[in-house]
């Protein structure tokens, strides 16, 4: 048990090149932090610092209340699942298990007992004499998990430990993971680039993006107000749609102040409507493709009467487009003219360079 | 799941491969039946006359002590070329899989030695080994060593063996990094976080996943120690002190061009022919199976 700290930690290559530039999170005792982002945005390089697999060069990593910078990754007392399990091919999944106690010394009695209860609650007590190729892919992850779980350390660090499973069993082993740390109650650090993934996981999510954090918080609380475009556009899925305005439309619209540049709408937060709420905004769109899914059908449509640019962002929408979620018992022709309108309470507001958040 | 290639004519893939069927029978088999007729035969000294004598070529060499110690002085040898010049290759490679500066550079100068031909490689360690000329055997007999591989035929066989090893480390040693190559970081990373130091990662993880390349290379470097050591025992010491450095083939070499007795010299051959496949048909078996984890 134990908190994890990181304070304004960086990692400079011996290149140049900046991969993490200044992080400060604080994962609390028992806590489970998500690090999401798009590839390349260091969050893989971070965990793997907090591993001890990369030297940090700037800034400090704390575990329970020891700087372990120069700490060897055996001596951090940290268990890691790797996004290829890289399970130890030529050893049965008892072995893969007991390696790391055995390692420590630890009596093969006690292993045994470990092990065991492990491959209890992992359902892997069939297989604990089979190598790991004759293990389908959900199997091997469970050793993969099976064998951080037996080691009890005081932190677990998932790198996209269920990106190489397919779609069901992802959702199935999400859950798992989720429920197995509750009940350890062992701090975590995952990293994922599948923002459902990390809305679902998280007590504390980590947007990163560029080798910085764009955003810290409740997962909830990201989603409901995202700091940056950047984040608007990255958690939420289709991605929020963002149009540039001009300020005197937000001030005739919206009655807040002048400098406003991207005004952010949710697919979800529109409804068909004729009125315009007050204090909202309404737009008219040609319906250009619709996406019927079941539950829910998403309109992409374009805007009409207006030359407004979208900020250039990740999740960027093409000029014009905006996507709207409606029930899935609407459907929209294609080329048909609807009109779709916004609450207040529902609209973002974010600085003409998308890095700061208006509040109105 | 097989491609099959579907010809209109029946000739022509049967012409496609000609060629190559037209080199093996006339360079491979044609010799080996020639070697295999020649040990059932027994000419006179003269080569007048040839009589057909079955397996008397064959229980003579059997009957003869020279021929068992060569075969254990072969086995010997094949031995401890096979095991020092592994070692030795794989203590290099597990130095050169590390991420230094210039490594490629080493990694390319350590490849190297592969191509000096053998004979080259023997006349270069006579220089460096000659009893009167050798540099190094100056250090030797200044060390109090009684240097002399002309004379002493322990020191000439581990000449040889020096030579023979030497040679062969590059070789293995582009293997064994290869082999190290592809195994998985995450996986010693893992073996890291689990708390295995350097040295027991190498012979609990590393070591067990080069398994399959280590028997590839001692199958290679046994049947190269048997028969491509030729070159370097011809160059150095001619089988000499005595017979001290005389193998398997280098027996069959003397014996039947030095010697003349061609009907004892085909039976050697056709031997060694046997050992070649038996070795060869171990690795095809056991390379697949067996060793993979």
């Amino acid at each position: 048990m134990a908190n994890v700290t990181l304070r304004s930690v960086r990692k400079t290559y011996p290149g140049g090149f900046e991969a993490i530039k200044g992080v400060d999170v604080d994962v609390g005792d028992g806590q489970f932090c998500v690090l999401v982002g798009p590839s390349g945005c260091g969050k893989s390089t971070l965990l793997r610092m907090v591993a001890g697999l990369e030297t940090v060069t700037g800034g400090e990593i704390d575990i329970g209340g020891r700087v372990v910078n120069q700490v060897e990754p055996a001596d951090r007392d940290i268990a890691m699942v790797f996004q290829n399990y890289a399970l130890y091919p030529h050893m049965s999944v008892y072995n893969n298990m007991a390696y790391g106690l055995r390692n420590r010394g630890m009596a093969e009695a006690e292993i045994k007992t470990r092990v065991e209860e492990a491959a209890r609650v992992l359902e892997l007590a069939p297989m604990l004499e089979r190598k790991p190729r004759q293990l389908s892919g959900g199997q091997r992850q469970r050793v993969a998990m099976g064998r951080a779980i037996v080691r009890q350390p005081k932190v677990f660090l998932f790198d996209e430990p269920l990106s190489n499973l397919d779609a069901k069993l992802r959702i199935a082993m999400r859950v798992e993971i989720r429920k197995l740390q509750r009940r350890l109650n062992t701090t975590s650090i995952y990293v994922t680039h599948d923002q459902l993934e990390a809305m679902t996981l998280a007590d504390i999510l980590v947007v990163m993006n560029g080798g910085q954090v764009e955003q810290v918080g409740n997962p909830l609380a990201i989603y409901e107000k995202p700091a940056t475009t950047f984040v608007a556009s990255f958690i939420g899925a289709p991605p929020m749609n963002l149009m540039s305005t001009r300020p005197d439309e937000i001030k005739s619209q919206l009655g807040s102040a002048g400098e406003a540049g991207i005004l952010g709408i949710r697919p979800e937060d529109f409804v068909i409507t004729d009125q315009t709420p007050a204090g909202g905004v309404a737009l008219s769109l040609i319906v250009e493709a619709i996406e019927r899914v079941g539950a829910e059908t998403f309109v992409y449509g374009s805007r009409q009467q207006e030359e407004q640019r979208v900020a250039a962002t990740p999740g960027e929408l093409p000029p014009g487009e905006v996507i709207v979620r409606i029930p899935g018992t609407e459907a929209p022709g294609i080329g048909q003219t609807i009109r779709v309108a916004a609450v207040r309470a529902k609209l973002h507001l974010f600085s003409g360079d998308g890095r700061k958040r208006i509040e109105a | 799941m097989q491609k099959q290639a579907i010809f209109q004519s029946k000739l022509l893939p049967y012409a496609l491969v000609a060629p190559q069927l037209a080199i093996v029978l006339i360079f491979f088999y044609w010799p080996a039946l020639q070697a295999v007729i020649q040990s059932f035969l027994l000419q006179d000294a003269f080569g007048l006359s040839t009589s057909f004598v079955w397996f008397e070529n064959y229980l003579d060499l059997f009957k003869e002590r020279a021929y068992f110690e060569a075969i254990v002085r072969t086995f010997f040898f094949s031995f401890a070329i096979a095991v020092s010049s592994l070692s030795f290759a794989l203590l290099l490679a597990v130095m050169a899989d590390k991420p230094l500066r210039g490594s490629t550079l080493y990694r390319t100068l350590l490849i190297w030695p592969y191509a000096v031909a053998p004979p080259v490689v023997g006349v270069l360690w006579i220089f460096m080994l000659h009893p009167s000329l050798g540099v190094l055997s100056r250090y030797l007999r200044n060390m109090g060593i009684d240097w002399n591989p002309l004379l002493d035929g322990n020191q000439a066989a581990s000449l040889i063996i020096l030579a023979a090893a030497w040679k062969q480390i590059s070789y293995n040693f582009l293997f064994f990094l290869a082999g190290l190559q592809s195994i998985p970081r995450s996986v010693l990373e893992a073996a890291a976080i689990d708390g295995a130091r350097p040295m027991r990662r190498f012979w609990t993880v590393t070591f067990p996943l080069l398994s399959p390349t280590i028997f590839f290379l001692l199958v290679v470097n046994i049947v190269y120690a048997f028969f491509d050591t030729f070159g370097i025992i011809d160059t150095m010491t001619r089988g000499g002190p005595g017979k001290s450095t005389e193998t398997l083939v280098y027996k069959v070499y003397t014996d039947g061009l030095l010697g003349g007795n061609l009907g004892s010299s085909a039976a050697q051959s056709v031997i060694l022919m046997i050992m070649v496949i038996v070795l060869t048909g171990i690795q095809f078996r056991f390379v697949e199976r067996k060793v993979t984890y």
